[in-house]
């Protein structure tokens, strides 16, 4: 492992950070473990198929979302946003807005001056630009008024004098003119990030190589599209203290950065989490909207509430990085993957985001579940005049996935194997290190491959269908939390309270965030297992940062590992009370006494030794006091040893199959898929219903990413400058409908993992990253073509049938796999 | 959200107040609205800025479907997703109801109407946008400015004519009546639209939609419709394909091909006669004419997707379509 080289030190996480006490980071040891069920006789609520908590409110049209709150007084906002995709802004003038009836104040860059940015390091974004806009649809100004309409022709009376400037379009014009600057919070020209690591020595282990396969891909940003625009509603009241309530998935990192750029103390701020419409990743920081409508409440003294549109969501982005991937792969003769080499440039955007982590995901969460030998990664992040982009499901690892598992099938192919076999026979193993030194410990991929292998029938379709038909495979790897807080410190990343009273009722608070991926009904799941209560009668409040102690929120996969762990722990301290009280009142070991389905009984004699679990309560809150209890959640200290091994470090990995069955008309170059089979090892089901659905939902963005999507924007023409994006509505960005969705079947396979909530590992991300590489594949496999650019457009498609001789290649990878069936080599 | 722009509003209850209300007025000035599912994202985007929007729902005259001995009368209120489940339209004009079918979505067709369709406003990847997002590419000549962007030289607005129906009802020879207060005439559907992207049709001021009538003669006729679009629902066509002919003995005896998702009116192929009459049905007549449309129709980027592939596409669809209405491979 060499050093990394050109690491700026305003952008790196500095050495030694603050790690919590040790004997901290050890869990509470629970009896048979924390995979094991509580009670004799194994679960009674993991793992059975259970409605999500909040399901019925939703499709009632009774859960409250952000939006639909309305405060007396209140007040709409509207942002000003640049037309220009680079501009200085050399005055602002808002006279003739301010005059407009019903228009209560204007805010602009200054009022809200101070720096922010999720990343402690990379602080580079203002709620309004001060100086200059760095792309079309920055805000800059905001205005408060009666009714959205009269905000929104205020808006048109601002006078913005612009100095328009040289825009930056692409990777290539960020690297060729780093003089036209995009951030002036880049230490260097255009630079965001740069990243280079080495593990073992690539170039040797190239050389040696039988095969290699050099190849240059290409990975189209796309943007989340949750259905909720994003919304927030500011209260500051006459004594001082501000409630926000926002569509967040970080209420807490939300909180801080409220603080900071408002200059408020923390204590005197409260955020609240309403229902979320989808976030997908692009809630996962503090927007412009937060702060104005903060700010505008607090010059106006009333409630000032803003509602994104769906063209301001797109300008809001934060979406999956564009990537321009360049790998070389070798092979050994015999399928075994000899070393990996990657140079990745990463399209950024105007502002640095989770960059800083983006930059270091597209290298260090692809070691698994292969086993590489050597491996080295050069990322670079560039600045550009667009939107930010950011993370999106996935973070970071969906595009170097996509290219490396292109790369494995072609060398599959060149060595004459069976895809499948190949990844069978680089299988990196449980409880072993990746080579960046990554711990994994439970790894259910084989099982993975012969779930989606048998399901697919394969053996029967790879190679062997008619032109335009094909399968494809493709596997992955994910976190379940990463294992440290984005920003330096030694408290936990999650905590749970739950309250129990004499009325058998259980209520759990805990800052988790709940997006639709169903992380409340968690936290539900494992009270209901360990003390025995109804579902129904369990309450979770969630991400109210006045009642809820700290969950770090919805992102990197997190929440049903540490914050189940978190309630885990909570729960059997209760549970621990509630049958040490009965075990003393009925004279027999507490372990003999079980907390089920409503009753509290001793398992050697139910008939004589019984009550209900409210009755159970009654006994514990009679002997010892009100009934409360705490959980927190710590990662065990993880990481490679060196600058930048912490990040990708998670106490559990998930792991995936994909197999891809597509139809292609070659005359119109229409790729369908048919079919889409997911394999997940989620280590445990808590609930099967949700984790399929996660499985579903994350196959069909990869999907969509695949076939329809793009974040494009405008070149310059005459009569307008670069950067306006090319169709901001949903008419315009064709995310798939359910016509154009692909059968999903989800095959869940539990590998129980020793440290998560009862063996579960994370569902929400993993499950999406070789959807597309799968269907490249079985593209190849039915046309002949390799798909290495995104997205796989008709007109892309038509292009590669023309410039290739598809069907030669079509033959050849068939000759060549029965060839090599016959000869013992293959499947 | 985006907000609707200020206006008055009525909703009259029959053709003759309906007629009587929008006589002498400026075409700008008043918006009718039958379904409003063009409309009203439309006045969203500032696209319509009228003082007064005139609602034809409660119109009931105009919602029915009436055999006539001209052929199948259909009220412009008919709902497209009436029309596409009506079962003596997809009887004898399958292909209409076929188009019909392929309008957006379920929710869409159940509010948009057959006259809203044919009046729908001519579409643009450079107009059909917000206000902010107009203002910032710098607005073009359909709306607020004086550049086209598709053609930049150009001085005539090229948006693209989007309606599904329209193609189909011109290939297979219908009319359309249009009422104002002082009258109504008749004319084929072929000369409603004009080739101007900014009002592609022939209604003027106090005009209105009122009846379309499907040609008795066009019965049963081999007639086939088909739309490129890259999702299976919601997308506006990025090309469109009509045919309707006649054949007799193995031979063609007459054909109409329209195209449409290009400019501002549907193409109705020309040399027809020439090409197709009196050959035999099968894939060299269906080639010959795949080969003049793709002469004829250039694509422009004022629809979305690369104009290229959607001009190789043309001669696709013709086959396609020609093969769907005369039977034989698809």
């Amino acid at each position: 492992m060499s050093e990394p080289k050109g690491d700026k030190p305003a952008m790196a996480i500095p050495k030694g950070r603050a790690m919590p006490r040790e004997d901290r980071l050890s869990p509470p040891e629970w009896e048979g473990g924390r995979s094991a069920p509580p009670n004799e006789g194994g679960f009674r609520t993991i793992g059975k198929r259970n409605r999500k908590l909040e399901g019925l409110a939703k499709v009632t049209g009774r859960a409250v979302y952000t939006d639909d709150l309305s405060l007396p007084r209140m007040l709409h906002g509207k942002l000003l946003r640049s037309i220009h995709a680079h501009a200085r802004i050399r005055s602002i003038d808002a006279t003739a807005a301010l005059a407009l009836p019903g228009v209560h104040a204007v805010i602009i860059g200054k009022d809200l001056p101070v720096y922010f940015g999720i990343i402690p390091w990379t602080e580079d974004e203002q709620a309004l630009c001060e100086d200059k806009a760095r792309y079309v649809g920055d805000a800059i100004a905001a205005i408060a008024a009666d009714s959205e309409l009269i905000a929104e022709e205020a808006l048109r009376l601002i006078r913005v004098d612009y100095e328009v400037l040289d825009a930056v379009h692409d990777i290539e014009s960020a690297l060729a003119h780093p003089e036209w600057k995009v951030n002036e919070k880049a230490s260097e020209g255009n630079i965001s990030k740069k990243v280079l690591l080495e593990f073992g020595a690539v170039e040797a282990a190239l050389d040696a190589s039988d095969e290699v396969i050099e190849g240059e891909y290409w990975y189209e940003g796309s943007t989340h599209a949750p259905i909720e625009t994003h919304c927030a509603l500011a209260d500051f009241d006459p004594t001082g203290f501000l409630t926000l309530w926002s569509s967040t998935q970080v209420a807490h990192y939300l909180h801080r950065d409220l603080a900071k750029v408002l200059e408020l103390p923390t204590q005197r701020i409260r955020v609240i989490q309403p229902t979320v419409g989808g976030a997908f990743g692009g809630k996962s920081e503090a927007f412009s909207l937060e702060f104005c409508a903060a700010k505008l409440s607090m010059v106006t003294g009333r409630p000032v509430k803003i509602l994104y549109t769906r063209e301001e969501v797109f300008y809001a982005h934060r979406g999956r990085h564009p990537m321009q991937l360049k790998y070389r792969t070798g092979m050994s003769r015999g399928g075994m993957l000899t070393a990996t080499d990657a140079k990745i440039h990463i399209d950024g955007g105007a502002y640095s985001s989770f960059g800083l982590v983006t930059t270091y995901y597209s290298g260090q969460l692809l070691t698994a579940p292969y086993h590489i030998p050597a491996y080295r990664f050069d990322s670079t992040r560039v600045f550009t005049n667009k939107p930010c982009c950011g993370p999106k499901r996935g973070h970071g690892s969906v595009q170097p996935r996509f290219a490396f598992e292109c790369q494995i099938d072609k060398l599959a192919e060149r060595v004459g194997l069976d895809p499948i076999e190949v990844r069978r026979r680089n299988f990196i193993g449980e409880n072993t290190n990746t080579v960046n030194g990554m711990r994994i410990t439970s790894n259910g991929f084989p099982q993975c491959l012969d779930e989606v292998e048998r399901a697919s029938e394969w053996g029967a379709k790879f190679r062997r269908m008619p032109y335009g038909r094909g399968v494809g495979i493709a596997g992955s790897m994910y976190i379940s939390g990463t294992n440290y807080c984005i920003y330096p410190n030694e408290m936990p990343q999650s905590a749970v309270q739950i309250k129990l009273d004499r009325s058998g009722r259980a209520t759990v608070f805990c800052g988790i965030s709940d997006i639709g991926q169903g992380a409340e009904t968690v936290l539900a799941l494992i009270v209901a297992e360990e003390l025995g209560v109804d579902l129904r009668d369990i309450r979770v409040v969630a991400a109210d940062t006045d009642l809820t102690p700290v969950d770090l929120g919805s992102y990197s996969s997190r929440e049903t590992f540490m914050c189940g762990n978190a309630c885990l722990d909570a729960a059997r301290h209760l549970r621990e009370t509630i049958t040490t009280t009965l075990g003393e009142r009925w004279g027999v070991p507490k372990g003999e006494v079980v907390l089920a389905g409503g009753q509290a009984v001793w398992t050697r004699d139910p008939a004589t030794h019984a009550m209900s679990v409210k009755e159970a309560f009654q006994a514990a809150e009679a002997a010892h006091g009100t009934l409360g209890s705490v959980g927190w959640y710590q990662s065990p200290k993880l990481g490679g040893d060196y600058r930048g091994g912490t990040i990708g470090a998670s106490p559990a990995y998930s792991f995936t199959a994909h197999v891809a069955e597509v139809s292609c008309d070659e005359e119109t170059g229409f790729v369908k898929v048919e079919r889409l089979w997911v394999a997940h090892d989620c280590g445990r089901a808590l609930n099967p219903v949700t984790v399929e659905g996660q499985m579903e939902g994350s196959a069909y963005m990869g999907f969509a990413e695949a076939i329809f999507e793009s974040q494009d924007y405008k070149p310059a023409a005459v009569g307008h400058g670069f950067g306006l994006h090319h169709g901001p509505s949903l008419l315009d960005y064709r995310i798939p409908t359910s016509l154009d969705t692909p059968e999903l079947s989800a095959h869940i396979v539990e590998s129980i993992d020793p440290e998560g909530p009862y063996g579960a590992k994370e569902a929400g991300e993993g499950p999406l990253h070789p959807s597309v590489p799968a269907i490249a594949n079985a593209i190849h496999d039915a046309l002949g073509i390799r798909c290495d650019r995104l997205p796989f457009h008709p007109p892309a498609i038509r292009a590669l049938l023309r410039v290739g001789d598809a069907r030669a290649n079509w033959e050849r990878a068939r000759l060549q796999i029965q060839g090599a069936k016959s000869g013992g080599g293959g499947c | 959200m985006l907000t609707v722009p200020g206006f008055t509003w009525s909703r009259p209850t029959s053709l003759e107040a309906a007629l009587a209300e929008i006589a002498g007025t400026d075409r700008g000035d008043v918006l009718v609205i039958a379904g409003g599912t063009d409309a009203v994202p439309n006045l969203k985007h500032r696209l319509h800025e009228p003082k007064r929007i005139v609602h034809l729902a409660s119109v009931r005259e105009l919602r029915k479907v009436r055999e006539q001995p001209a052929g199948l009368e259909l009220g412009a209120l008919v709902r497209l997703s009436e029309i596409a489940g009506d079962a003596r339209i997809i009887r004898d004009y399958p292909a209409v109801a076929r188009a019909a079918s392929q309008v957006a979505s379920p929710q869409i067709r159940n509010m948009g109407t057959i006259g809203g369709n044919l009046c729908l406003d001519t579409r643009c990847t450079y107009y059909n946008q917000t206000f902010f997002w107009r203002e910032a590419l710098g607005f073009c000549l359909k709306k607020d400015g004086t550049r086209c962007h598709v053609v930049t030289q150009g001085k005539r607005c090229v948006a693209a004519h989007s309606s599904d129906v329209a193609p189909m009802l011109i290939a297979l020879g219908a009319t359309v009546e249009i009422a104002n207060a002082s009258g109504r005439r008749m004319i084929a559907v072929e000369d409603f639209f004009v080739g101007d992207g900014i009002h592609n049709n022939v209604l003027g001021s106090g005009d209105l939609v009122t009846r379309i009538v499907l040609p008795a003669a066009s019965r049963g006729l081999p007639m086939a419709y088909q739309k490129l679009r890259p999702r299976a629902a919601i997308d506006f066509p990025m090309l469109s394909v009509a045919a309707c002919g006649a054949a007799s003995g193995g031979l063609i005896e007459a054909l109409t091909v329209v195209v449409s998702a290009l400019g501002a009116k549907p193409r109705t192929l020309g040399q027809m006669d020439a090409i197709a009459k009196g050959q035999a049905v099968g894939e060299p007549v269906w080639e010959a004419v795949a080969q003049a449309a793709h002469k004829q129709c250039r694509p422009l980027t004022n629809v979305p997707y690369d104009p290229d592939w959607r001009h190789e596409m043309v001669p696709v669809f013709v086959r396609r379509v020609l093969r769907e209405a005369f039977g034989g491979p698809r």
